[in-house]
């Protein structure tokens, strides 16, 4: 288990998300002196009695004017047990990409809602996004617990209608769990408050701490793109050939046969090379460079895979994509996309269907996607692509449509099922 | 082995990649180099990241004219140690020939914009490496590991692009470039924990030494050609060492006897001022003094 979880926020606007993150930095004594000043001169400035924790996290001009936050931000806060990368960010439903960003490399996302509100539209559009990106666990914080009636029942119902909406949506008893909170207060969120007798669970920080997340689920061999050869041509190196890059999912061990994707050869790893030295092994997430028995022309965009389930090359499939930016995904549409360590030029063909991420439904050819809009479609690139299902792994899964004359990153996307895979021909060339 | 694969393994592993993603897709980067911790620690990365290759990218050093003698010492040290091609921006050129005027207040870290913005353009560099961090600040909380910059060098921030899982969109159009940071998720903690893990060699004014050093405005500062002291301002010698390393003028001390990475990493861990707080008055003048500048070119 890695000390570092990387987790995210999610929720609707002013349901305290903020102010959350604010008391967990305040509470974990990741704020220092100096910024508690900063923020507490603000806050009487505008007339507060009380220092606005939210302040410490919104950071942009637009944002301390609106009250609101716009844009995804980072906060970084450790305990003894394990250290955290949050990314914070934003509620309004105009901002949904931004919620895509930050969830789609986290382990875990806190989503908040409040607890006068209940589960809302944006909540069940959050969770159903979550759901799309393959986030493992979710935690539920009912926020402002202290300010409804009945608490103990408010309680129960929310955690009754959001369990059946994450079974609904694939999620296991395990991976979700429900904390009723108070941020403005404090309340469960370092330690277990005594006004929330109904609740025996843990507080929201010790869950953090304690719950197990795999750094990626170990369900396929090695997949390592090459990022970049390193030929150093010195006189200490005249001969060093290295392939560098990050292990993507699965591990590679000195001496492991491997196969050179899309050429579809063969070779064994003599070394595995760093800065500090040689390793045995190597596992997802490493940064290393590889060396092969073999002299064969390998360049940036191939991949290094475990020739007994290597993935395919493939350049006609479905994927889910979440469009990110003003410009619709049309039908036609000429982009370059983006997986891995290769980019690709791209043709959009039809657009499936459109998620209605309320219902929980698809709406059949749409005509196009809009911004924040979430669909199916098919697509073919001009060179294949070395990737797996989405499900199977997020890295190797995953990619970006890009806007070749802005170069604006236009979509995100999941590779679904593979239309027509790219045979592998004899002597690895494709056919 | 995963109980090896702590923290510090992990930012390590992502830096790395970062690194390797602008070697492979951008014609002309190059790394700003400051001689302070962070661009030290930055460097010491991107050595990793091509080892046993030459690092394949120049530094740049933006000279405000107001450094301490033994950062461009050390700057220069590691040039050699490294083999590196060193560009040098000199502000004091810029003021020399009027095309940049001393401010009132004598402080010249905003000055630095102009140089760093005509040397960008001047040898056409696409990709600039910066130690920025996310941790540091608010605003740069909301700064993307890779941030384009237009022609103007400006940042906006409502018009970022999104980035997703570890997939870098790194387009842009000739004039525009682009702002990489590989210690985007490294906190001030983690950066000492990895100097002292790594013994990475820091410049000396980071550990406890004595000093001259007068107080204004609640900070410890160096005589030196930015004026001071005044005359109502008094020279004393300090046990003293920097948190950050900035221009002169304006980068204070702190009172220290922590004269190791050990000592240093207890001081930073029990300190309840940030290091910018502690000793950076230009962060001092508005609530959005660093977003200000951010939006005008500053890295």
């Amino acid at each position: 288990m890695s000390d570092l979880l990387r987790l995210a926020t999610a929720g609707s606007v002013d349901d305290g998300k903020s102010t959350l993150v604010g008391r967990l930095l305040y509470d974990t004594k990741s704020v220092l002196a100096d910024q508690i000043d900063a923020v507490t001169r603000a806050s009487v400035d505008r007339g507060l009695s009380t220092p606005d924790l939210s302040l410490l996290v919104d950071g942009l001009r637009a944002e301390r004017e609106q009250g609101i936050t716009i844009d995804v931000a980072y906060r970084y806060f450790a305990t003894p047990q394990r250290s955290f990368v949050l990314a914070d960010t934003p509620g309004h439903v105009q901002y949904t990409r931004n919620t895509v960003s930050g969830a789609s490399t986290a382990q875990l996302v806190i989503l908040l809602v409040d607890a006068r509100k209940g589960v809302i539209e944006q909540t069940r559009r959050h969770a159903a996004v979550m759901a799309l990106l393959g986030v493992p666990k979710l935690v539920l914080a009912v926020n402002k617990i202290d300010l409804v009636e009945d608490p103990a029942a408010v309680f129960g119902q929310i955690c009754d209608e959001f369990n059946a909406l994450t079974a609904a949506l694939g999620w296991g008893p395990d991976d979700v769990q429900e904390i009723p909170v108070s941020a403005l207060f404090g309340d469960n969120i370092a330690s277990r408050s005594e006004r929330t007798p109904y609740y025996t669970g843990p507080s929201l920080i010790e869950h953090l701490e304690a719950v197990p997340v795999d750094a990626e689920p170990h369900n396929v061999g090695l997949r390592f793109p090459v990022q970049y050869v390193i030929r150093p041509r010195t006189a200490d190196y005249p001969d060093y050939r290295g392939y560098a890059g990050q292990v993507a999912a699965g591990e590679v061990r000195t001496g492991d046969e491997i196969v050179v994707l899309p050429a579809g050869i063969r070779s064994t790893v003599t070394k595995i090379d760093t800065a500090d030295g040689e390793l045995d092994h190597a596992e997802a997430g490493r940064s290393v460079t590889l060396l092969l028995a073999d002299d064969i022309d390998i360049s940036r965009g191939d991949v290094i895979a475990s020739p007994s389930d290597a993935p395919d090359a493939i350049d006609d499939f479905e994927a889910t994509v979440c469009v990110l930016a003003e410009k619709p995904l049309r039908p036609g549409a000429r982009l370059l996309l983006k997986q891995g360590t290769k980019t690709t030029q791209a043709i959009v063909g039809s657009i499936i269907e459109r998620f209605d991420e309320q219902e929980l439904t698809a709406d059949p050819d749409p005509g196009t996607l809009s911004l924040n809009e979430i669909g199916r479609i098919h697509i073919r690139v001009a060179e294949p692509i070395v990737a797996d299902n989405y499900r199977v792994n997020r890295h190797t899964g995953s990619f970006l449509l890009i806007d070749p004359s802005s170069g604006n990153t236009l979509a995100a996307g999941l590779v679904g099922d593979a239309l027509s895979a790219v045979e592998i021909g004899e002597r690895g060339v494709p056919t | 082995m995963a109980a090896n694969f702590d923290t510090l393994t992990a930012l390590e592993a992502e830096s790395i990649h970062i690194f390797r993603e602008v070697a492979g897709e951008f014609e002309r980067p190059v790394i700003l180099f400051s001689g302070g911790k962070d661009s030290t620690v930055l460097l010491h990365l991107a050595v990793k990241a091509f080892w046993p290759a030459p690092l394949p990218f120049p530094v740049l050093h933006v000279d405000t004219g107001h450094n301490f003698q033994e950062v461009l010492d050390f700057r220069d040290r590691m040039v050699e140690k490294y083999s590196l091609r060193l560009h040098v921006a000199s502000v004091e050129d810029y003021i020399a020939d009027g095309r940049l005027e001393e401010r009132p207040d004598g402080i010249r870290n905003p000055l630095q914009t102009v140089p760093l913005l005509d040397a960008i353009s001047e040898h056409r560099f696409d990709a600039v490496f910066g130690g920025g961090r996310r941790d540091e600040e608010r605003s740069r909380a909301k700064e993307r590991i890779f941030s384009l910059r237009n022609a103007f060098g400006q940042w906006d921030p409502k018009k970022q692009r999104p980035e997703l899982w570890n997939l870098y969109n790194g387009r842009h159009s000739p004039g525009e470039h682009v702002r990489v940071f590989p210690l985007s998720n490294w906190t001030e903690l983690d950066i000492w924990r990895y100097i002292a893990r790594d013994n990475v060699e820091l410049c000396p004014i980071y550990y406890a030494h004595d000093r001259e050093v007068y107080q204004r405005d609640g900070m410890w500062l160096a005589p030196g050609p930015w004026g001071g002291p005044r005359s109502n301002e008094t020279l004393e010698s300090r046990s003293v060492r920097y948190r950050t390393v900035g221009d002169g003028s304006t980068t204070g001390a702190v009172l220290s006897d922590a004269s190791d990475n050990f000592a240093i990493l207890a001081e930073v861990a029990a300190s309840r001022l940030t290091e910018r707080g502690a000793t950076r008055g230009d962060d001092r003048v508005s609530e959005a003094a660093m977003e200000d500048r951010k939006r005008e070119g500053y890295f």
